[in-house]
């Protein structure tokens, strides 16, 4: 990008150079456009950038959440906060990485998901012959406007163990589990499942960060299942807009052109309809992504954390660790973990979608 | 370096030197400059429910009244963060609910403004309670009410099984046998919610504790193991049920909807079973005894003083007047709580002769954990306890000791 500004700023020099100091009128503009912008910028300083810093300011220090962390008589402890959550044997790195663990397979499966359901949807309500359009749209975009709170609490109600789900299960003959009090990963259970009820030594006894391989290797937990059935269930709807935006954008011709080449429907769904979906769909991964690895409200209504600490998420461990341990700079270290992990993803992520065009 | 880039650095430093002069702005505030004379007050209750809130303002108002300040009552949604929030800015509310499981986290920071050796009659308190509220010798703050635990019994279940009154257990052999002749007759015996908050009592029965007196960990003693591998003895046979496998919430909610004829629970129960279960009558015991003799688990909270609030003179004041005999009393009247004052015991008990049993447990109640950030490492505990049935007894309590170690040690 600077590469392009620069010429032009060059090209509008000499123009300037007779009129003294004063603004050429590139520089005039950008200064409007600055000056339009700043409302904007000042607010995103004020609410965003300045607690940002000042929260990487108490990750580093041992404040105790008495009075200002910016006074000399706060501690500076330099990145040991940091060092702790990797390298001390000890809860706080067991909490932290159990929930990294539990998040790290509840994303592997809400955003392909919410991707594949939202898109599904949109695909369905964007048919032109599609009878009763407008009722769909709306009936699927419901769960995204109800509040996360009123939403998990039905959700609680639904998956008790004599609930609604397991009363549907029984229909067919199936026990379901005590849904939110079951804290066994579905890895293990599968496993059990054929055979393997005792985990094999090499797992449990060796580990990296504080859990074992075989605690690590454990699948989201039945309870984490449910929360993953309700997220999925609330976020489809607001993506699922984004798609039928982008598919009622997409240029008639093209479509109309590979109809002409004699496309089937799902030659054109592949070839050309989902080619020129990409940025939606890169945009719909990387929301998805950020926002599921933030998850924090449902479980802090449903589980805080429970059964055995299977549903914890680093957003509520966070939490956690600063109002119930009032450790508030080991909090603020977690929080900027958990930001340099979204971070990376969302750099791979994008690189593994652009390598692919 | 690129324009773009100056200009971004030049965002940057603007923003770090704004952070500096913010953090500048809100410190100050410091705990000597006390101030006399007219005071208002701020105080953040953590209400149970309208009752308690209507009771406390209404205290509050004629305390201001009657000594010519004000005071402002804020029911607080969610104690622990906003208090949290208030005392990082450096405005904390003069005068607050204050849990005896958070003592120390306060405590242990300065946070608190002891004022125990200048309370009217502080000998009036319950030894135990004072017990909760002292931290590193010193007593903090004036416990303003505290629940224990009882056993409560679920009458028509236990005359279906052939119980009697003369049945009720006071000791664990008892309560073994009376669980047993009740599965024999098809039910539930007893149903407790899967916590060290009620759990502990075993272990206290036992003899054991957490965290001893000079606050040194000591959860892996022979004690606790007898009290844990008890529970667990229970728990095999399917005599002591969780109550979140019985489908259900908390043990008031297993007892109540007669899915176990016996709960661990404390005096709130009576509310829960009053207005959700009002068809249910159960009567309630003390905790039978263990192999240490009796004990329960009590839970309190005291009124505590910001060590940054400039009228200490004026927050005692309002403290004394809020733990008097006769304010105690029309609290539990209004919203039945148990007085913390001993004096106050033999009128609450000819108003309320159903506490009796909640009430003697005033005499051995272990209080909660009196230890600074310890709160991670008792919900780990807790989430090892769910585990209880098949766990190996001995290494939950290993696991807990090297926790609580750390934490304390640190």
């Amino acid at each position: 990008m600077a590469t392009q500004v620069l010429p032009a700023a060059a090209g509008a020099r000499p123009a300037a150079a007779g009129r003294g100091p004063k603004l050429g009128r590139r520089g005039r503009e950008a200064l409007a456009g600055l000056l339009f912008a700043s409302p904007a910028m000042l607010m995103l300083v004020l609410f965003l950038l300045i607690p940002i810093l000042m929260a990487f300011w108490v990750s580093l220090t041992r404040w105790t959440g008495q009075g200002s962390p910016f006074t000399s008589g706060v501690p500076f402890a330099g990145a040991s906060n940091y060092a702790d959550l990797f390298a001390r044997n000890g809860l706080e790195r067991t909490d932290f990485m159990t929930s990294v663990r539990n998040i790290f397979y509840y994303v592997l499966l809400v955003v392909p998901l919410q991707t594949g359901l939202a898109l599904g949807l949109a695909l369905v309500v964007h048919r032109r012959r599609a009878r009763g359009r407008t009722f769909f749209r709306t009936a699927f975009y419901f769960p995204s406007v109800t509040s996360s709170v009123a939403i998990s609490i039905v959700f609680l109600f639904m998956f008790t163990g004599g609930g609604a789900i397991n009363a549907v299960l029984s229909a067919f003959g199936i026990r379901g589990p005590a849904w939110f009090s079951d804290a066994d990963g579905i890895v293990h259970v599968l496993l059990a499942r054929f055979g393997l009820h005792t985990p094999p030594a090499a797992l449990t006894g060796h580990g990296v960060l504080g859990l074992s391989w075989w605690d690590w290797l454990a699948g989201p937990s039945v309870a984490m299942c449910a929360i993953i059935a309700l997220v999925v269930w609330t976020t489809s709807g607001t993506f699922m807009l984004m798609f039928l935006a982008a598919l009622q954008d997409l240029p008639a011709e093209v479509t109309e052109a590979s109809l002409l080449d004699g496309a089937g429907r799902w030659q054109r769904l592949r070839y050309v309809t989902l080619p020129m979906l990409r940025p939606t769909m890169f945009l719909v991964l990387t929301l998805g992504l950020i926002g599921s690895w933030q998850v924090f409200d449902q479980i802090y209504i449903m589980s805080h954390g429970g059964p055995d600490k299977t549903t914890l998420s680093p957003a509520y461990v966070s939490y956690a660790t600063g109002f119930g341990d009032q450790n508030f700079p080991a909090a603020a270290a977690m929080a900027f973990v958990l930001f340099a992990i979204i971070v990376l993803l969302t750099l791979a992520q994008r690189r593994l979608l652009r390598s692919r065009s | 370096m690129s324009r773009r880039s100056l200009a971004g650095a030049a965002v940057l430093a603007g923003a770090l030197l704004l952070t500096a002069a913010c953090g500048s702005g809100f410190s100050g505030g410091s705990s000597s400059n006390q101030q006399t004379g007219h005071a208002s007050l701020q105080i953040m209750i953590a209400s149970s429910g309208d009752a308690e809130t209507a009771a406390v303002k209404q205290a509050a108002a004629h305390w201001a009244a009657s000594s010519g300040n004000t005071a402002t009552v804020v029911p607080a949604q969610n104690i622990d963060q906003q208090l949290g929030q208030a005392f990082a800015g450096s405005k904390p509310p003069d005068v607050f609910y204050l849990d005896a499981a958070k003592l120390a986290d306060y405590a242990s920071v300065g946070a608190l403004w002891s004022y125990g050796g200048q309370l009217t009659d502080a000998s009036d308190f319950y030894p135990t309670l004072r017990k909760a509220f002292t931290y590193k010798g010193t007593l903090y703050c004036a416990p303003k009410d505290f629940s224990t635990l009882g056993l409560e019994i679920n009458t028509a279940m236990w005359s279906q099984a052939g119980l009697t009154g003369a049945d009720v257990p006071t000791t664990w052999d008892q309560l073994t046998s009376v669980a047993q002749k009740l599965k024999a007759k098809g039910m539930q015996p007893i149903a407790v919610s899967p916590t060290h908050d009620r759990l502990d009592a075993f272990l206290a029965q036992a003899g054991g504790q957490i965290v001893n007196t000079a606050g040194k960990p000591v959860a892996d003693s022979t004690q606790n193991l007898q009290g844990l591998q008890y529970v667990q003895g229970l728990l095999k046979n399917g005599l002591l049920a969780y109550s979140s496998t019985l489908d259900t919430g908390w043990g008031g909610e297993a007892f109540g909807k007669a899915k176990a004829a016996m709960t661990i629970e404390g005096n709130w129960i009576e509310g829960a079973m009053k207005s959700d279960y009002p068809n249910v009558s159960y009567q309630v015991a003390p905790l039978p005894a263990g192999p240490a003799g009796k004990a329960t688990l009590e839970f309190t909270q005291c009124w505590g003083i910001s060590a940054k609030s400039q009228h200490h003179d004026q927050a005692l004041a309002f403290v004394n007047a809020m733990t008097a005999v006769s304010q105690q009393l029309a609290f539990a009247k209004a919203f039945g709580v148990m007085p913390s004052r001993q004096s106050a015991q033999a009128a609450y008990q000819q108003e309320f002769p159903k506490d009796a049993a909640f009430l003697t447990g005033a005499a051995h109640g272990v209080g909660p954990v009196n230890a600074p950030k310890v709160d991670s490492v008792l919900s780990d505990y807790d989430s090892q306890l769910t585990q209880l049935a098949t766990a190996d007894p001995k290494s939950i309590l290993q696991r807990l000791q090297s926790n609580l170690s750390a934490a304390l040690g640190g």
